[in-house]
């Protein structure tokens, strides 16, 4: 019974032990460096917190719910992630307790009680054998020399010797001290920082993530948090010039949260300055802080730009984004699918949706979704490797919707661009998000309007127009060859403005045998253009340039263009044209607010860190030792040392002193000095 | 009266390192605290506060990195010569680079650069021959041949400084700005190091294996000014308008620097454990440094790397903290920073721990290169983030 009571805290004990021999030994250390490591890269492969659709988009939906469970859409926050971080601060922590102790011990003994065996063992000794010489003497010498060098020493006296013990540099050993505390003040400042109470408090069910688009009025309470509910957050607010927020939005997964601000950010004013070459300068908002309860009716003034954020309360305010505030924009819709030019005018902000008619009778939504005042871009034409820009003036970003709720994004640029020497308007489009923009590049004409390429386009969609010019009825009648040549330009031109060159190929296939096609599709191609020409021609006519003579070569290049244009229509997919005719910009800032509690702790812990890895690299704790044996003869005195670290320097150290010594005393016993250890710096009394 | 033998003894048996100046200390103190004082005046109004500390605290560096390392002294005076010849031939007209002689071939930021590549290369080359042919005149020349390539690339790196704001006061800045010019900043910090540990160590075998690093930063240097025309000064992006990049980005070079260095000496150990293993008395196994060497070496780079790399990361982080609102964001670029420390911190714990040294420690050292090349070249590259320092 006895032995039982006695033998289990006995167990009990080992277990702690060798669990705290685990947590605190090297092996577990230098493993979770090398997996927390590993494990940071994943996200930086995998772009974190994008949208949700993005992901299932790129992975399609299995994965993407195996990745979503992993937590890798946030990995820095997932769980595991945090787990194993926690872990290496743990580790850590039980290093430090166990270390301590030894460290405390190393710092304040002189270790008089060093045995001469060990004293033999040592890299660094040499040895005198001093006849007649006292103890005390030899003392003076030897501690007037060390007292030189800044060591410290304490004696002692035993029956037939002596040990003088002497140190320097035992603050050497705080730097482990230092560093692998800041390794810990760190990792726990950075998790108070990060959003483990966010975590904590939907976890207990008090925060509910919203994923619905709701403006902020209408956000539920339990998606939202009071004003220092949360010790450290990070919130964004996109202000639009005049505008007001005491709020910010917290991403989260793939919803957010709304967190309230004891004070409200006024935007007066943003403004983006610009070098000469076009690139941003300096992004500026003029910001109002309004406060009852600490300024009462008399609002703070602040200036806020990249690299110079306002710190008001605690809550620091940075310059983080930009984009339009609802710009106010005239927009002119020209018809593509019809044979009348008939422009209609709207007018709307940017966040705004109109209704607009769709060529096959459903209404759509335009959406508008972005003005921008400056489009900088890698110069087109540039000589390959060239690095230039041009800025290609303001644009209009906006969304077709149709019924059904799909949806094609447009890009149009407001002024004509000049490209290899002609000039276009020019319109992006594209039907998946975040796909790249395909252009279409409308000509424009001489008086910088995309109206004649307009005009020549409604032509080839005016049947009874078209009826008129290619098969005139008086030919009808009197040629059949004619008549029968009309038709088909007629029919060719009617397929190529519906579907472009390839519904025209299509038709080509449909009617005549394979062996006989590619000379057929020549042949149709040959037609089409001649007839197109026929239009254009007409088209020119009627704006009353002079077409009597051989068209010019800019008409020519017009031409070209005009058709690859509207042999690109059937993809481009809108039934308009928008051209964006007048606008009146309103520029909105987007401000990053954040709270972090913990950044004191953690910039003590960078102090501390510095000053630890310094101290450990760049200074070393050294014991001396000189053991006097006193004998008959004289003393023998055996002069060892060792250092922790720099043992090079170290080395030098003990050979200038032996040598200092030597010069008081006489030589030391010479010693055998083995070959190889002669590059060594360890050259008086090396012993093997 | 005379000086007795006692008294000669007893200084004799002053310890060396002493803090008594010497009269060539004084004058490098006077020099270097005069110059930044004129500096300093000279340009006040071009800095803020900030860059006024940061002007003192480099001057004070200065200082004592040329107390530490006596060829620091030289260097800069020669730096300071052809800087400042240089500013006197441009005097306020860029244009002149093109026009001027001494700019045009030897001054001007372009002609300094190419200058410094052609000589690196030489250098490489040059320390292999010395190597194999264990002559030391053509050793003497290889060193020769790094220090004018340093001194070059130094001269084109403070006269594109100037060339910045000759552009057009908006657009000056430090030349740490871009990928390309921290190339150049990389090659040159990387040579610095190199050259101490030759001082120090007083050999010169390990040099063709430093600057085998420094060829291929060279390289790198030329195509990207050759095919993707990136020599070009560009204005800074507001991100990087900011005092901390006149610190941060150096702090990190010279972890960079240090980690390729101790990467190629791990190179140099493997090579020469194969060749001892192979053929004890062939040429290799008895011309390499020995691996007691450059086993410490590599541990003393590394250990540098490590402690510079502590604070370019912190100083990362405060920057953070005051353009993107918080000292850590988990960017891709801070992340591999972190992947970057805790390898090394990994290989130096398991260096002390085990005591282990020896061909795991030199791979390691070789692939941390690899991790290392990746958080500076390859995050750039392949990865998006907030770092909208440079791509290709
Ligand atoms: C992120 C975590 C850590 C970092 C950054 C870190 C950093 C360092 C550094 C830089 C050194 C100096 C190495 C050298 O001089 O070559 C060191 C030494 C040391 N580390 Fe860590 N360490 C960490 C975690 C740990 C853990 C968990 C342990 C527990 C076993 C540990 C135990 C030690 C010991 C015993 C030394 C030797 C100290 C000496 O002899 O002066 N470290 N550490």
């Amino acid at each position: 019974m006895n032995d039982n009571t006695a033998s289990k805290p006995v167990t009990r004990r080992t277990l702690a032990w060798v669990l705290l021999e685990l947590l605190g030994s090297m092996n577990l250390a230098i493993t979770l460096l090398v997996v927390v490591a590993v494990a940071s890269v994943i996200g930086t492969v995998l772009q974190q917190n994008q949208p949700y659709p993005d992901y299932v988009l790129k992975f399609g939906p299995f994965w993407f719910e195996v990745f979503r469970r992993l937590g890798l859409y946030d990995v820095y926050g997932a769980g595991w992630f945090i787990g194993i971080l926690a872990f290496l601060i743990l580790s850590t922590s039980v290093c430090i307790y166990r270390q301590a102790p030894l460290l405390w011990r190393d710092m304040t003994r002189f270790r008089t009680g060093v045995q001469l065996r060990s004293l033999h063992g040592f890299h660094q000794q040499a040895e005198w054998h001093l006849a007649g010489c006292e103890p005390e003497k030899v003392r003076a010498e030897l501690t007037g020399l060390l007292a030189a060098r800044g060591y410290r020493w304490r004696l002692r006296t035993g029956d037939d010797h002596q040990v003088l013990a002497a140190m320097k540099g035992r603050y050497s050993r705080l730097g482990y001290l230092f560093t692998h505390v800041a390794v810990v003040v760190i990792g726990i400042g950075g998790l108070l920082d990060g959003n483990l109470w966010l975590k904590l408090k939907e976890w207990r069910g008090e925060l509910r993530i919203e994923t619905r688009d709701l403006p902020a009025g209408r956000i539920p309470p339990e998606s939202r948090l009071a004003p220092g509910a949360v010790p450290a957050f990070r919130g964004n607010v996109m202000l639009p010039e005049g505008s007001a927020a005491n709020f910010v939005f917290l991403r989260m997964r793939d919803g957010f949260l709304l967190q309230e601000l004891p004070f409200a950010i006024e935007l007066k004013d943003f403004q983006v300055a610009y070098y000469d070459t076009g690139q941003p300068k300096s992004f500026i908002s003029q910001v109002l802080i309004h406060d009852q309860e600490q300024l009462g009716e008399q609002p703070l003034e602040a200036t806020i730009r990249v690299n110079h954020p306002l710190v008001y309360r605690g809550y620091a305010i940075y310059q983080s984004d930009f984009g339009d505030g609802g710009s106010r924009l005239e927009l002119r819709a020209w018809p593509l699918n019809s044979g009348h030019l008939e422009p209609s005018e709207a007018r709307g902000a940017v966040g705004e949706t109109l209704r607009v008619g769709g060529s096959t009778g459903g209404a759509m939504a335009l959406e508008l979704d972005d003005f921008r005042l400056f489009n900088l871009m890698p110069e087109p034409d540039a000589q390959p490797g060239e690095r230039k820009f041009r800025n290609f003036g303001p644009s209009v970003g906006f969304k077709l919707r149709d019924a059904a709720g799909s949806a094609r994004e447009y890009l149009n640029y407001m002024a004509p661009v000049q490209l290899e020497g002609r000039w276009f308007y020019i319109s992006g489009m594209r039907d998946r998000p975040g796909a790249p923009f395909i252009y279409l590049h409308i000509p424009a004409d001489p008086a910088n309007s995309p109206q004649r390429f307009l005009r020549f386009n409604a032509r080839l969609r005016d049947s009874a127009g078209l009826r008129a010019l290619l098969e005139p009825p008086a030919v009808a009648v009197e040629d059949e060859f004619r008549r029968d040549l009309n038709r088909v330009r007629l029919n060719l031109v009617e397929l190529f403005a519906r579907g472009g060159f390839t519904a025209v190929t299509e038709q080509a296939k449909a009617v005549v045998p394979p062996e006989r096609l590619k000379e057929a599709t020549t042949l149709y191609m040959n037609i089409l253009r001649d007839a197109l020409a026929e239009v254009f021609v007409a088209v020119l006519r009627e704006e009353g340039v002079n077409v009597e003579q051989a068209i010019g070569e800019r008409e020519d290049a017009f031409f070209n263009d005009a058709v690859g244009a509207i042999a690109a229509l059937p993809a481009y997919g809108s039934p308009f044209y928008l051209q964006m005719t007048g606008f009146q910009q309103v520029e909105a800032s987007g401000l990053q607010v954040t709270r972090s509690s913990g950044s004191t702790v953690v910039y003590g812990g960078f102090l501390l860190l510095v000053i630890g890895v310094f101290i450990m690299f760049y200074t070393s704790q050294r014991r001396l030792w000189a053991w006097l044996a006193i004998e008959p003869t004289g003393i023998r005195m055996l002069l060892a040392g060792t250092g922790n670290r720099r043992q090079a320097e170290f080395a030098r150290e003990f050979n200038e002193l032996a040598a200092a010594l030597a010069r008081r005393l006489g030589p030391p016993e010479p010693e055998p000095v083995a070959p190889d250890a002669v590059h060594s710096s360890t050259r008086i009394g090396k012993r093997q | 009266m005379a000086v007795t033998r006692e008294a000669m003894l007893e200084q004799a048996d002053q310890p060396s390192a002493s803090l008594r100046l010497t009269a060539q200390e004084i004058v490098w103190a006077v020099l270097v605290v005069a110059g930044s004082l004129y500096a300093g005046l000279f340009y006040s109004a071009s800095m803020d506060g900030y860059e006024m500390v940061i002007l003192a605290g480099s001057a004070l560096a200065l200082i004592a990195w040329g107390r530490y390392w006596s060829p620091v002294r030289p260097l800069s005076v020669v730096v300071t010569v052809l800087v400042l010849l240089a500013l006197w031939r441009y005097g306020d007209d860029y244009g002149l680079r093109q026009r001027d002689f001494w700019l045009k071939y030897f001054l001007e930021s372009q002609a300094a650069f190419m200058w410094m590549s052609t000589l690196y290369v030489l250098a490489t080359v040059t320390y292999f021959v010395a190597l194999f042919s264990r002559s030391v005149f053509i050793g003497k020349t290889a060193t020769a041949l790094t220090w004018s390539a340093t001194v070059m690339g130094l001269t084109g790196l403070l006269v594109r400084w100037r060339e910045s704001y000759l552009l057009g006061a908006d657009i000056g800045h430090i030349p740490v700005s871009n990928l390309y010019e921290v190339f150049i900043l990389f090659a040159l910090i990387t040579a610095l190091l190199y050259l101490f540990y030759e001082d120090r160590h007083r050999t010169r075998a390990m040099g063709g294996f430093a600057l085998l690093a420094i060829s291929g930063a060279v390289a790198f240097l030329l195509w990207y000014t050759f095919d993707r025309q990136a020599h070009h000064i560009q204005p800074l992006i507001p991100a990087l308008q900011s005092y901390w990049m006149k610190i941060h980005v150096p702090a990190n070079f010279i972890g960079y620097g240090a980690f390729a260095l101790a990467a190629m000496l791990g190179v140099a150990y493997l090579l020469r454990q194969r060749a001892e293993a192979r053929h004890p008395d062939g040429l290799l196994a008895t011309v390499l440094p020995s691996l007691v060497l450059l086993d410490d070496v590599m541990y003393k780079a590394i250990a540098l790397g490590f402690a510079a790399f502590t604070i370019a990361t912190i100083l990362g982080a405060l920057w953070a903290a005051e353009a993107w609102g918080g000292y850590w964001s988990w960017d891709p670029k801070e992340t591999w920073a972190l992947i970057v420390w805790l390898n090394y911190a990994a290989w130096l714990h398991l260096r002390l721990s085990k005591g282990l040294r020896g061909a795991p420690m030199a791979w390691w050292a070789v692939i941390g290169l690899f991790v290392t090349l990746f958080a500076f070249l390859g995050v750039n590259m392949f990865l998006s983030g907030l770092h909208s320092y440079g791509t290709l």
